[in-house]
């Protein structure tokens, strides 16, 4: 699985900046499922999040306290590690500064995923 | 129409109804009887009509010597049942004695019926596609064969084996409950989709047989657009995207059967019924909130009716396959999304995506490959080229590969 882990989730992007983005990712997203690599995967928008604290305790968003948010996932069906990691560095994501892609193995199913 | 057109016409249309209605009367397991019966009237009515003019209402002509057909084979069946089991006579006598209904409703209703059993998912899709050309088209046996490059005999044994299943499974011949019939719909739509593809991409020279084809899965389809049960946005979607396929039809293959490549047709001879045909049926499969892979289908065919040659033409064909490969991978969209990236995105981001897909055992891999590296490295595009050519198999493909080569 590749997590998208965005600095800041509080920096809006311009109409402009988010179309080149989309188009980007989906592109992407796109020459991964060419090489029928592609398994599933979803962006987590920030409207309407939260965060549940100890307590009953909700606030709103994942900003302020938090620095780091999540901004979606891709799920590739990769042979290796270094594989996912190939597709990783592909990630438009890792244009913003301060992103970062995480590479995790999913714990269920038969091998590397 | 002359009488020598007139019975394979009727055939065409008329013996998938008959068989229906007849199979949906004695039951699933009777169905080489219905076929039968159907059969006879046909060459009841050659030989008759050879002889004397043809009827007024050549229609009703058959449908009236097919009930009594029917009426007999019931009466003569009838007879030896109730000989071994007199208790069931009550139930026979009900059965012949009504009318065989040849109606436009239940015709109707007794072919999609029909067409459900046939693409049930107990039967193989080859076994489907050709049960579907047998007794939904009213192909022959020979004509089958030949859309298949295959021996009647391989044919006759599969649509044996099909209706032997059928049997065993005890297919009926209705509709599926509301529950099941989004899964039930789809394994009939693949049917026809296969149908169509059968058609449109065949290996077949015979081209009245292709285009037969494509147009018996169209008119399949409209039989489910036209029920309000069956009536999806995906089978609306399935229309639309045959419909702008079928509009190239004649523009896509020259005097000698040779393929004619896109980019080359004369769009003079597309087809501007089917296109509009194809916009309304689009239209129509814009509801619901499900896409399903005939709406990303139908929305690329309908990008390539568009004559112009712009940036958000191929920007709008990249977007919707890159879902449509999510959605489903094949080799063919992996293709044709590198061909729209490098119209979208330029050659050489595509000849880097095209380096990756490593289809190596596709003759269209390196066909494409070889139009990316054409005009930015030669030498890979001849290399690119003549690999393309070694894996050729039909001599058209030969043919277009060998000009490419040398208009290098």
């Amino acid at each position: 699985m590749l997590v998208f882990r965005h600095q800041d989730g509080k920096k809006l992007a311009s109409p402009e900046q988010m179309q080149t983005w989309m188009k980007q990712t989906m592109d992407w997203i796109g020459g991964i499922a060419a090489q029928n690599k592609f398994s599933g995967g979803n962006g987590l928008p920030f409207e309407d999040s939260k965060v549940v604290w100890p307590n009953n305790v909700v606030t709103d968003g994942p900003f302020g306290e938090i620095k780091e948010t999540i901004g979606g996932y891709v799920i590739v069906k990769a042979d290796s590690v270094d594989e996912a990691v190939e597709f990783a560095k592909g990630s438009p994501v890792l244009q913003g500064e301060g992103n970062s892609v995480e590479v995790r193995r999913l714990a269920k199913g038969d091998g590397l995923h | 129409m002359e009488q020598k057109e007139l019975i394979p016409h009727l055939f065409r249309t008329e013996y998938r109804k008959i068989v229906s209605v007849l199979c949906k009367r004695f039951g699933f397991d009777q169905i080489e009887i219905a076929e039968d019966i159907a059969s006879d009237t046909f060459l009841t009515a050659a030989q008759t009509w050879g002889l004397k003019t043809v009827p007024q209402n050549p229609v009703a002509w058959l449908y009236e010597v097919a009930k009594n057909k029917a009426k007999n084979y019931l009466q003569r069946h009838s007879l030896f049942e109730s000989k071994i089991a007199p208790e069931i006579r009550k139930h026979d006598v009900a059965y012949y004695e009504d009318e065989i209904d040849l109606s436009p409703q239940n015709s109707n209703d007794s072919q999609l019926q029909m067409m459900f059993a046939i693409c049930h998912p107990s039967i193989p899709p080859e076994a489907q596609i050709g049960l579907s050309l047998r007794i939904l088209c009213g192909f022959g046996i020979e004509e089958i064969a030949e859309a298949f490059l295959t021996s009647k005999e391989t044919i006759n044994k599969r649509l044996y084996r099909a209706k032997e299943k059928l049997r065993e499974e005890r297919i009926r011949l209705e509709l599926p409950d509301a529950n099941q019939i989004d899964e039930r719909l789809a394994v009939v739509l693949t049917t026809i989709y296969l149908l169509f593809n059968e058609g449109y991409y065949s290996i077949s020279q015979n081209g009245t047989i292709r285009k037969e084809l494509c147009l018996e899965a169209i008119r399949l389809c409209t039989m489910l657009v036209e029920n309000k049960f069956t009536n999806k946005p995906e089978v609306a979607a399935l229309l639309s995207l045959m419909c702008f396929h079928a509009s190239r039809f004649e523009a896509r293959i020259d005097k000698e059967g040779e393929l004619i490549l896109y980019e080359e047709q004369d769009t003079n001879l597309w087809n501007p019924e089917l296109i509009s045909r194809g916009g309304y049926f689009l239209n129509c499969a814009a509801s619901g909130n499900k896409i399903s892979k005939y709406h990303l289908e139908a929305a690329i065919a309908y990008w390539h009716t568009q004559k112009c040659d712009t940036k958000e033409k191929w920007e709008s064909i990249l977007q919707l396959y890159n879902r449509l490969l999510q959605m489903e991978y094949s080799p063919i969209a992996a293709l044709n999304r590198t061909y729209a990236l490098s119209k979208a995105n330029g050659k050489e981001e595509a000849i880097i995506e095209a380096e990756k897909l490593q289809l190596v055992s596709n003759h269209f891999y390196f066909t494409l490959l070889g139009e990316l590296y054409m005009g930015i490295e030669n030498r890979k595009a001849k290399l690119a080229f003549q690999q393309a050519l070694s894996l050729a198999k039909t001599q058209t493909d030969k043919n277009t590969i060998q000009k490419k080569i040398e208009k290098l």
